[in-house]
């Protein structure tokens, strides 16, 4: 049995309470290890939350949860609830290519297919049956990126000749193209330079009026200065995940609540 | 030792760089495995290069257009290897169309679907072992299953059936291999867009793994062409004077036809082999090349 989700629950839902995306009492193992556990927070609706934390305190694990990417991780196990939209999309009963085809992702490290730059983009809805002029939806996605001026006389090239920012750009044209409704951003920028980090924050300040973005970052300049809301994870004493503290980003960068988020961003933690 | 790098040390207490004691000794160690392995690859050059010279002497005189149109004769002038040829293409040719669709749907079986637990693992390891099965028990099993149990006699259908059996795990084996070289993070973008398995495999997986899943396709198919054992179980006939005909035709194929030459004590005979090895080994060659044309053509369609 499957379960759809229908546009117009989705709607009504969403106007109430404000958060697309709301997580609750997750925890994750990996076969017999509790990676993460009792993590708690809402993704708000168009503005940018900021998953921040060191390394190995499972931010990536809560983030692959929310698109169920970890449903292709042998011995991956979720418990509690992730509502997106009021609707539970933990459970076995829904489809997950349904829930990524609304929930898109980009990764760490740019991975174009081996495709031309068109092909990349029009890929993803091809498969996904979305209709219309293939041509002006490509150029669509690709000015949404800030790509297309770059690229627009070279569409027929292998993505891979691009460079690495320019790649990460394609790959978040690529998502915007099925025209998902969160955008999941695994340290997006972590492999790329100084410049191209800075066009990718630009490009994220600006699809945050259309999309709900939730952030993986190592960068705490880079979560002070793009996202609304950040979640700082840490590890407790048996190594398991938590989060530790969760609010606005100005507040939290000017007044952290708890004495491990203060080391972590003023750079006093390990 | 210790003595050696106190007189080094000494002696080169002037110089900028300080020499490591023992970099004469490695690199005289370096230099004598670099002309072992020239020597061990001369070798296997030389070897070949003197079996194929000693096959074109004897079989050289003998190759000719007729060798190719007539059929087998009891004089050595008028015999041609005309249906063997055409059996060996008919065997090989379904042999290929049954084995590959089978052998790479197993592969991407495997990698793709199958869950990791210890069915899978027993699966996996047991087609490891029968790539290494001789080829001659292949030969009892189709002669049990395909021309008894099936009733399908020592026709080509039963050779070709067979073949298919005995290279099936090599191309499972290597298009698992080719398979599971794709980086993950392809199939990761792919599912972030919300494809379906079969659609992950479909326009990413098995494009990237083409070439690999070629190659290993071809070195099986080569190994089935020259391959008589089996066949001589399921009855390839030794002396036959008529082209196949379809898929329940009797048959011969071109290493039996080498084989019925070189036993017979004739030394023309002896030479007619030798020419129809030298066909075959063409053959082979010719589809070598095919085999690397595709790869390219396929290599081209991924924009790595």
């Amino acid at each position: 049995m499957s379960v759809t989700l229908d546009e117009s629950t989705i709607k009504s839902w969403t106007s109430d309470a404000g958060a697309v995306v709301s997580i609750h009492d997750l925890r994750v193992f990996y076969g017999n290890f509790l990676a993460v556990t009792g993590v708690t927070f809402d993704v708000p609706k168009h503005q940018i939350t900021a998953l921040i934390g060191p390394s190995g305190c499972g931010k990536s694990t809560v983030l692959r949860c929310i698109n169920r990417m970890n449903d292709l991780i042998p011995g991956a196990r979720v418990e509690g609830q992730i509502l997106y939209h009021g609707q539970d999309i933990c459970t076995s009963q829904v489809d997950p290519v349904e829930v990524r085809r609304r929930i898109g992702m980009v990764f760490q490290k740019p991975n174009p297919f081996p495709k031309s730059i068109y092909e990349n983009i029009a890929w993803g809805v091809k498969i996904n049956g979305i209709t219309g002029n293939m041509d002006e939806l490509v150029e669509r996605s690709l000015r949404q990126a800030a790509l297309w001026d770059e690229v627009k006389d070279k569409l027929q090239e292998s993505g891979l000749a691009l460079s690495g920012g320019q790649q990460q750009r394609l790959c978040i044209a690529r998502t915007l193209a099925i025209n998902p409704d969160v955008i999941l951003m695994d340290e997006p920028a972590s492999a790329l330079d100084p410049i191209s980090t800075l066009k990718i924050e630009d490009l994220m300040r600006e699809l945050e009026r259309q999309y709900t973005i939730v952030v993986v970052t190592h960068n705490m300049q880079q979560a002070a200065r793009v996202s609304d809301q950040t979640i700082f994870f840490s590890l407790d004493e048996h190594r398991h995940g938590v989060l530790i503290e969760a609010g606005r980003t100005r507040d939290m960068f000017t007044n952290p609540r708890d004495q491990r988020t203060e080391d972590y961003i003023t750079g006093r933690f390990g | 030792m210790s003595s050696q790098t106190t007189f080094r040390s000494r002696a080169m207490a002037t110089s900028p760089i300080e020499q490591p004691s023992n970099l004469t000794r490695r690199k005289a160690r370096a230099s004598l495995v670099q002309w072992l392995l020239f020597v061990v690859t001369a070798l296997a050059i030389v070897i070949l290069a003197a079996l194929l010279w000693d096959i074109s002497a004897s079989g050289a005189r003998w190759l000719s257009l007729d060798l190719l149109t007539n059929t087998s004769s009891r004089k050595p002038e008028n015999a041609g290897l005309r249906p063997a040829l055409l059996g060996t293409l008919w065997v090989i040719g379904l042999t290929a169309l049954f084995a590959f669709p089978v052998g790479v749907g197993a592969a991407v079986y495997l990698e793709e679907y199958a869950p990791n637990n210890r069915w899978t693992r027993l699966l996996k390891t047991n087609i490891s072992n029968l790539a290494g099965i001789p080829s001659i028990v292949y030969g009892l099993l189709g002669l049990g299953v395909f021309v008894s149990l099936f009733a399908l006699g020592r026709t080509v259908i039963s050779g070709a059936l067979t073949m298919a059996l005995l290279i099936l795990p090599v191309i499972i084996i290597a298009s698992q291999e080719a398979i599971r070289a794709v980086p993950p993070s392809l199939r990761q973008a792919a599912f972030a867009l919300g494809a379906t398995r079969w659609q992950v495999a479909r326009d990413h997986v098995i494009p990237a793994a083409m070439p690999g899943i070629l190659t290993g396709i071809i070195l099986s198919i080569s190994r089935a062409m020259g391959e008589t054992a089996p066949l001589l179980v399921v009855g390839a006939a030794a002396y036959v004077t008529f082209n196949p005909t379809g898929l329940t035709s009797k048959y011969t194929v071109l290493p039996m036809q080498i084989y019925e030459w070189a036993r017979r004590p004739q030394q023309d005979f002896q030479d007619l082999a030798a020419a129809a090895i030298i066909v075959l080994l063409l053959l082979l060659l010719m589809l070598n090349a095919t085999a690397i044309y595709l790869r390219q053509r396929f290599a081209r369609n991924v924009k790595w």
